[in-house]
């Protein structure tokens, strides 16, 4: 059970990435979280999961557990990594109403908005998209039925 | 060679060049996707618009007669610049693609079932898929020239592949994707014995050497004018007049037509046979000033130029460790192509554009090739005449930093 809200988490990552000064530091600090996060097993790298762009890859699975959705996620590049970790900090283990009410806000805050209008790059949008798409397809979904 | 100050009075007719991005200067090595363009070439973009905007070869008013002039003066100039016999043999596309595309519709009566069309393991999406589709539509086949351990072309493969199926040879002059130089003069001497066609993709190479379709014998040569500082949206295709006379149009449309009723439509002489519609008047117009640029500065001049930029960032770049530098070893032509070693291009890519160097990454619409050489892409430095050493060492210290950043 998560204590803080998704604002909550936003504005912690906000915090976090306002306490370096410098681009080097910021990114580094995304690098990091990009290293941080776990890889998932290769099974789940499949078609179905991959967001597809012109420069890297990147994988997002979901889960629906108590009502909640929880997303593992993997990219073979690591500032898409350290993107998708942040992402997940916000909105694994969610309800799905409340992913599906959310906008990305985070990421210009942050200092990386160049990667929003990255159209044809891994674009944040399209991971946005599909944790969206999870939220909407596992909102009706029974738990049961998975297993 | 170009000194420092010719660079940069050759660099005061590029205005974009002198702004900042994230409050550094901006370093723009993405020349192979698209150079920028002088304001000689943006002046002529105006000034058509704001003196001489009519429609060409139809009217009979003043302003569409002087339109049509300076299209055509556009359309002698390319001739002399790639040494073409006649004007007839310069056709004005969209692009490289374009110009492409137009030979492999062109040439489809004479394709017939289980004949073969050579390419190479180096080429760019464009050089493949329009022969692709050409294959499936008259079964034939496609037959692919083999890269070597340097990335070089093995012509002892293409000898093998030769034979009476050949139709056509579809080889880039310069692969886009690692710079390397391919033996088109040897190929296109192979390919003749054989008494197939050859295409040479010459976008990579029109604005780094002197390109003299006579002295290479080539049927046909594809460029575009964007990536020699000329305008986006405009390109041409070289073809020998006389087989481009055999062929058919490949788009209906005007311009292209002597006489139509709903019987019958006589067409157009050449090159008009194959330009239906109206062309991008205002780009050909610009494109010519881009041919005047270049051969102010010499095209001898400005390959001596890049080479020199090319091997001072080689260097450079394998002081850097976990640097892997693709066709090191073969003859390039002002394309850098690399990887850090656990490290993604993206990521490269993403933290040279932090510090305002613009590079490419990813596979260059050249996946065949990024296959061969089992890699997710490369980060591609491309050079222009008014790059400077100081922006190529500026690219060296970021790739030692970027590797710093991602690799500890």
């Amino acid at each position: 059970m998560r204590k803080e809200g998704m604002q909550e988490a936003t504005q912690e990552i906000i915090k976090e990435f306002a306490l370096f000064e410098d681009w080097e530091g910021r990114y580094e600090y995304l690098i990091e979280f990009g290293k941080k996060l776990p890889k998932i097993p290769d099974e789940l790298r499949t078609e179905d999961k991959l967001i597809r762009g012109c420069q890297s890859q990147v994988w997002l699975y979901a889960y629906k557990k108590e009502g909640k959705i929880f997303f593992q996620a993997d990219s073979d590049a690591i500032i898409p990594r350290g993107i998708v970790a942040l992402m997940l900090r916000i909105y694994s283990g969610r309800f799905p109403d409340q992913i599906i009410h959310s906008d990305p806000v985070f990421l210009s805050e942050i200092g990386f908005n160049s990667f929003l209008s990255s159209a044809r790059a891994n674009g944040i949008e399209a991971m946005f998209r599909k944790i969206k798409q999870y939220a909407l397809a596992l909102k009706f979904f029974h738990e049961s039925i998975k297993k | 060679m170009l000194s420092p100050s010719e660079i940069l009075e050759i660099r005061a007719n590029f205005p974009i060049l002198c702004q900042e991005v994230y409050q550094k200067p901006w370093i723009y090595l993405d020349n192979a996707a698209t150079t920028q363009k002088p304001s000689a070439v943006i002046n002529a973009i105006d000034e058509y618009y704001l003196t001489i905007n009519a429609n060409v070869h139809r009217g009979v008013h003043y302003i569409s007669n002087l339109a049509t002039e300076a299209m055509e003066q556009s359309r002698e100039h390319l001739r002399q610049f790639i040494n073409a016999s006649n004007v007839q043999e310069i056709i004005f596309t969209k692009g490289t693609t374009e110009s492409i595309n137009l030979i492999s519709v062109i040439i489809s009566d004479f394709i017939n079932e289980g004949d073969e069309i050579i390419l190479s393991e180096l080429e760019h999406h464009s050089n493949i898929v329009p022969w692709q589709m050409l294959c499936q539509r008259k079964k034939a086949r496609l037959r692919i020239i083999p890269i070597d351990r340097n990335a070089c072309l093995n012509l002892e493969c293409l000898d093998t592949l030769l034979n009476e199926r050949t139709r056509l040879v579809a080889v880039n002059h310069v692969s886009n994707a690692l710079g390397v130089i391919n033996p088109v003069r040897k190929i296109i001497k192979k390919a003749h014995e054989q008494g197939a066609w050859v295409l040479i993709d010459g976008a990579q190479a029109i604005s780094h050497s002197q390109i003299d379709v006579r002295e290479l014998g080539v049927d046909f040569y594809a460029f575009s004018a964007h990536k020699m500082y000329g305008p986006t949206g405009v390109g041409a295709l070289y073809g020998k007049r006389k087989l481009l006379e055999r062929f058919p149009p490949w788009q209906g449309g005007g311009e292209m037509i002597k006489e139509v009723s709903f019987e019958k439509t006589l067409y157009a002489e050449l090159p008009f046979k194959l330009e239906a519609g109206t062309p991008n008047i205002a780009g050909i117009i610009a494109w010519e000033q881009a041919f005047s640029f270049l051969e102010h500065i010499g095209m001898e001049r400005i390959k001596i130029y890049e080479t020199y930029l090319l091997d001072e960032a080689n260097r450079s770049l394998q002081e850097i460790p976990n640097l892997l530098l693709y066709a090191n070893r073969a003859l390039r032509s002002a394309v850098t192509s690399f990887n850090l070693s656990c490290a993604h291009p993206f990521d490269v890519g993403s933290i040279l554009d932090r510090m305002g160097i613009a590079v490419r990454t990813g596979h260059h619409c050249a996946q065949p090739l990024m296959r061969v050489l089992n890699a997710p892409g490369t980060v591609r430095a491309s050079f222009a005449v008014y790059n400077t050493l100081e922006e190529v060492e500026k690219l060296c210290d970021a790739v030692g930093k970027a590797s710093k950043m991602l690799i500890s």
